[in-house]
C-alpha cells in the first residue's frame, strides 16, 4: 500500500467582482477549485459551494439590493482549514442576531425563505458576521477539510 | 429545452428544474409557475430535480412560495428525483412538513 502525506500548505486567493447574479456561480466554483488540492469529498465541496452561494447571494440581494456594487471574496488555506470571507459595502445589517435566526427574512415578497445563514452555519464549522448599517457586511466562514491527514492511494 | 420545462397533465404542472437552482438561474421561474397556477387552473405542482446538480436557499424559496399559492386550492407540491445533497438541504430547511419529497424507486 502506498501512502502520501497530505501537504500542509498555506495558500490564499482573493478576488472581487460585480454584484451580478451570474457571479454567484463564479464565486462558488472559484472557492471549490481553491480547495481541490486537499482532495475534498463531494459532500465537502457541495457544502462549501452552498455556503459561498448563500453569502454572495445575500450581498447581491440584501447588501446591494440588486443594484451596483463590488463583492470581495477572500480565501485562505492553513493546512486543512479553509477560511472564506465575503464582503459587501452595501446596506449592512442592523440586528445581526435577528437576521441569523432561521426563517427570518426581510424579503419574503421576493421568495426568500430566511434559510441562508442557517445553511452557512450547518454546512461550515464556523460562521461569524460583522456588519455596520450603511457601511457593509463581512461574513467569515471556516471549515476543516478531510479529517484524516493520511490519504490511501 | 424551454418547451419541455413545463408540462401540464390535468390539474398537475410538472416543472423541470434547472441544472443549478440559485438566485441567478431560478430568477423568473416562480413567476412562470404562478402564471400556470392562475392561468391554467393548476392545483398540484411536481418539481423534477433529475437534472439539478446544485441548489441553495433560492430553491427553498421557490417551493415554499408555490406551496403558499396552492394553499387556497388545497393543492400539493411534490419534489421528485432530488439527489443526496438536495435532499439534505430540503430536510434541513424543514420544508418536508409542507412539501411531499418522493423517495426514489
Ligand atoms: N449582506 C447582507 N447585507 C444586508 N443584509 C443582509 C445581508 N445578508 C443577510 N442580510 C439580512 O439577513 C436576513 C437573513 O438572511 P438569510 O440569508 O438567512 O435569509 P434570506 O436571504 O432573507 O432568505 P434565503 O437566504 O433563504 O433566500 C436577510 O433577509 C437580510 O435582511
Ligand atoms: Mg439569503
Amino acid at each position: 500500500m502506498n501512502y502520501i502525506l497530505k501537504q500542509k500548505i498555506n495558500n490564499r486567493m482573493e478576488m472581487n467582482f460585480e454584484a451580478f447574479s451570474e457571479n454567484e456561480a463564479l464565486a462558488r466554483i472559484a472557492v471549490a477549485s481553491f480547495v481541490m488540492s486537499l482532495n475534498p469529498t463531494l459532500e465537502e465541496l457541495a457544502d462549501i459551494k452552498t455556503a459561498v452561494s448563500e453569502a454572495v447571494t445575500n450581498a447581491i440581494i440584501h447588501g446591494y439590493e440588486e443594484g451596483e456594487g463590488i463583492i470581495f471574496l477572500r480565501c485562505r488555506l492553513r493546512g486543512d482549514l479553509l477560511e472564506v470571507e465575503i464582503e459587501d459595502k452595501g446596506k449592512g445589517i442592523g440586528d445581526i442576531e435577528k437576521a441569523m435566526e432561521p426563517l427570518f427574512t426581510t424579503k419574503p415578497d421576493k421568495d426568500r425563505s430566511g434559510m441562508g445563514f442557517s445553511f452557512m452555519e450547518a454546512f461550515m464549522d464556523d460562521l461569524e458576521v460583522n456588519s455596520i448599517p450603511g457601511m457593509g457586511t463581512i461574513v467569515k466562514m471556516k471549515k476543516k477539510l478531510g479529517t484524516q491527514s493520511w490519504l490511501e492511494l | 429545452m424551454n418547451e419541455e420545462q413545463f408540462k401540464v397533465i390535468e390539474d398537475y404542472l410538472c416543472v423541470k428544474m434547472p441544472k443549478e437552482v440559485d438566485h441567478h438561474n431560478a430568477g423568473g421561474l416562480s413567476e412562470k409557475v404562478d402564471e400556470f397556477i392562475y392561468g391554467q387552473k393548476i392545483n398540484n405542482i411536481v418539481f423534477d430535480f433529475s437534472g439539478t446538480e446544485f441548489m441553495d436557499s433560492s430553491g427553498i424559496g421557490i417551493l415554499a412560495g408555490r406551496y403558499k399559492k396552492l394553499q387556497c386550492f388545497e393543492g400539493k407540491v411534490y419534489v421528485i428525483n432530488a439527489n443526496r445533497q438536495i435532499k439534505r438541504i430540503l430536510l434541513l430547511s424543514g420544508i418536508q412538513k409542507y412539501v411531499v419529497i418522493m423517495k426514489d424507486e
